[in-house]
């Protein structure tokens, strides 16, 4: 059996967990297999309700009060005790913050691996492969579990949720939650947002996005003359705000915006996972960096190899002119 | 209080990686080991409640790995402040997250660490995975992607980074494991005198080798281009008079 488990972002199916919809249809069918669609948690009955029309051989939904609020305790036993009485061959999940903060825990539970932030599936006659990227997306490797068992997260857009498979489950099952008050040691207080003030880089048509190749803080006022000769938002890639250069509300990427502009305008920055994730959405990638290994060119419709600080002063002066 | 800070020796950014001729490995002659940046984070967030409370502490820095890549790390957290350092020595490159949890479980379990902090994950396999399952392991309570901590006597509050700028506080008793987000705090330099000490400290050598791995790279390749990419390059000029085709001319955004 696949077991495909959902999660709850505020009231609505998280995207990834969609995706994972597709990818447990897609398993099911390739291992010729059955498929259980699992409801978890917070607000259990509004979850079974956006999942009702996905096709599936069972509906199986997990409500406890103890975990009306996410807890890593609370999630890691009720799934645990899901595998443990269902063993399904895999559990497929999408890589959310809230997955890589419990499943590790089924996954130590259990002793069953877990294959995280994959980006691809070869099915292999049967013995599946598993792609990832490592070394910061320079190199990707491919996989092979010698468990019986297997959890699996999939990185956004390893599958699409436009392939789901509608005409809903076969039946519907109820799993008896067991939790006791001290299976929940951890205290969990309601998610915030931090003040909503700053940019929606969303909306934006142009980004000009700055990574550490930019060197230093000094030179932002050059970044920011580029994007104001182009009409376009200022944004950055995560270390350029842990470097305090930029505020957070700046930052694209999986811990910031996901933006999908007409041109994403990339200065400096590498390409590691977390950000591709914000941005690979974007209608045009334009990218410059000196590193022509940047795993960032992998996805830019243009590769520029050169040095930043030479060009943008250039090509900032070359627009005003052109105006 | 014992902290322990589990740091990783991982490939520069600025390192030519390159597939070695096994095709299941990097060529590591070729590259120049630094600390894994989280982890950098995570040392000073250690140092710094050390620092803050009250009573005598100690803070351990731990590594995992083979000797040629990973001594200096260890030199670098005692520089830094840390108090000892244990070094689990694998020569292996195992890359299985259950593997190498089980690994710093076994031999940090007679410790009774009341924290255990990790960078968020290792820029160079990227699993995230290891703090949480050493916790689970341990019988700790277990946080990630930490971007505060407040110690309150014996539990710990965190300040957990969720996705698109949400936010939540957790309150975990201890023992507890905690992964820990870049970006939390400013990690110090170490100073001379702190280098100059860091040869006196105590540095445990302990000798490992990996059981059987439950997930293994098959291969290792450089990731196909999935879109088809136009290269720009030459001199400066030449590049910024092709860059102003493309913005003028193909994009029509200028």
């Amino acid at each position: 059996m696949v077991l495909v488990v959902l999660e709850n972002q505020r009231g609505s199916i998280h995207p990834f967990s969609l995706e994972a919809v597709a990818a447990g249809q897609k398993f099911a069918k390739e291992l010729n297999s059955e498929l259980s669609i699992l409801c978890i948690g917070e607000k259990v009955d509004e979850l079974k309700n956006q999942a009702k029309d996905f096709k599936s051989n069972k509906l199986i939904t997990a409500q406890n009060s103890m975990i009306d609020m996410y807890s890593s305790d609370g999630y890691s036993k009720v799934l645990s005790d899901v595998v443990s009485a269902m063993g399904p061959k895999y559990v497929l999940i999408g890589h959310s913050y809230m997955v890589r903060d419990f499943v590790p825990r089924v996954s130590a539970k259990l002793n069953i691996p877990f294959v995280s932030d994959i980006i691809s599936v070869d099915f292999n006659n049967g013995s599946p492969l598993f792609s990832k990227q490592v070394f910061n997306a320079k190199l990707a490797t491919s996989i092979e579990v010698s468990s019986e068992q297997a959890l699996l997260s999939f990185q956004s857009a390893a599958f699409s949720s436009d392939d789901i498979e509608k005409g809903g489950p076969d039946s519907e099952e109820a799993f008896d939650v067991q939790l006791a008050n001290q299976d929940i040691r951890t205290q969990s207080e309601p998610e915030f947002q931090e003040s909503s003030s700053g940019v929606d880089l969303t909306a934006a048509e142009l980004i000009v996005s700055v990574g550490r190749g930019i060197e230093s803080e000094d030179n932002l006022p050059t970044m920011q003359s580029l994007a104001d000769a182009m009409g376009a938002e200022v944004a950055s890639s995560r270390p350029v705000v842990d470097m305090g250069w930029l505020p957070p509300y700046r930052q694209v990427g999986s811990s910031g915006q996901v933006v999908s502009p007409k041109l994403y305008f990339s200065v400096g920055i590498s390409g590691a996972i977390q950000h591709v994730v914000g941005m690979k959405g974007s209608k045009n990638i334009l990218a410059i960096n000196k590193d022509e290994d940047a795993p960032i060119f992998e996805i830019a419709d243009y590769a520029v190899i050169g040095d930043v600080l030479e060009i943008i002063p250039k090509l900032t002066e070359e627009i005003n002119n052109s105006k | 209080m014992k902290i322990a800070v589990l740091t990783k020796a991982i490939p520069s950014y600025e390192s030519s990686i390159r597939v070695d001729s096994s095709g299941k490995w990097i060529d590591e002659s070729v590259v120049n080991y630094v600390v894994n940046e989280s982890d950098s984070y995570a040392l000073e967030e250690a140092l710094q409640i050390k620092e803050s409370v009250e009573g005598d502490s100690e803070v351990v820095v731990v590594t995992l790995g083979a000797e040629a890549n990973t001594s200096k790390v260890i030199k670098d957290g005692l520089a830094k402040g840390a108090d000892r350092g244990i070094f689990i020595k694998n020569e292996s490159t195992t890359t299985d997250p259950l593997s190498i949890a089980k690994l710093f479980a076994d031999n940090l379990q007679s410790e009774n660490f009341d924290l255990i902090f990790s960078g968020l994950q290792s820029d160079d396999m990227g699993s995230g995975q290891t703090g949480v399952l050493i916790g689970e392991m341990l019988g700790m309570s277990t946080a990630t992607l930490a971007i505060e901590t407040q110690v309150e006597g014996n539990s710990i509050k965190v300040k957990r980074e969720l996705e698109s700028g949400w936010f939540q506080w957790v309150t975990l008793p201890f023992p507890s494991s905690i992964s820990i987000q870049s970006g939390i705090n400013e990690p110090r330099y170490p100073s001379l005198k702190g280098i100059m000490g860091a040869k006196r400290k105590e540095l445990n050598t302990i000798d490992s080798s990996s059981e059987h791995q439950s997930q293994n790279f098959v291969n290792l390749y450089i990731p196909k281009t999935e879109k088809v990419t136009e290269k720009i390059e030459g001199d400066a000029d030449t590049i910024v008079a092709k860059i102003m085709d493309v913005l003028k001319n193909k994009l029509k955004v200028i």
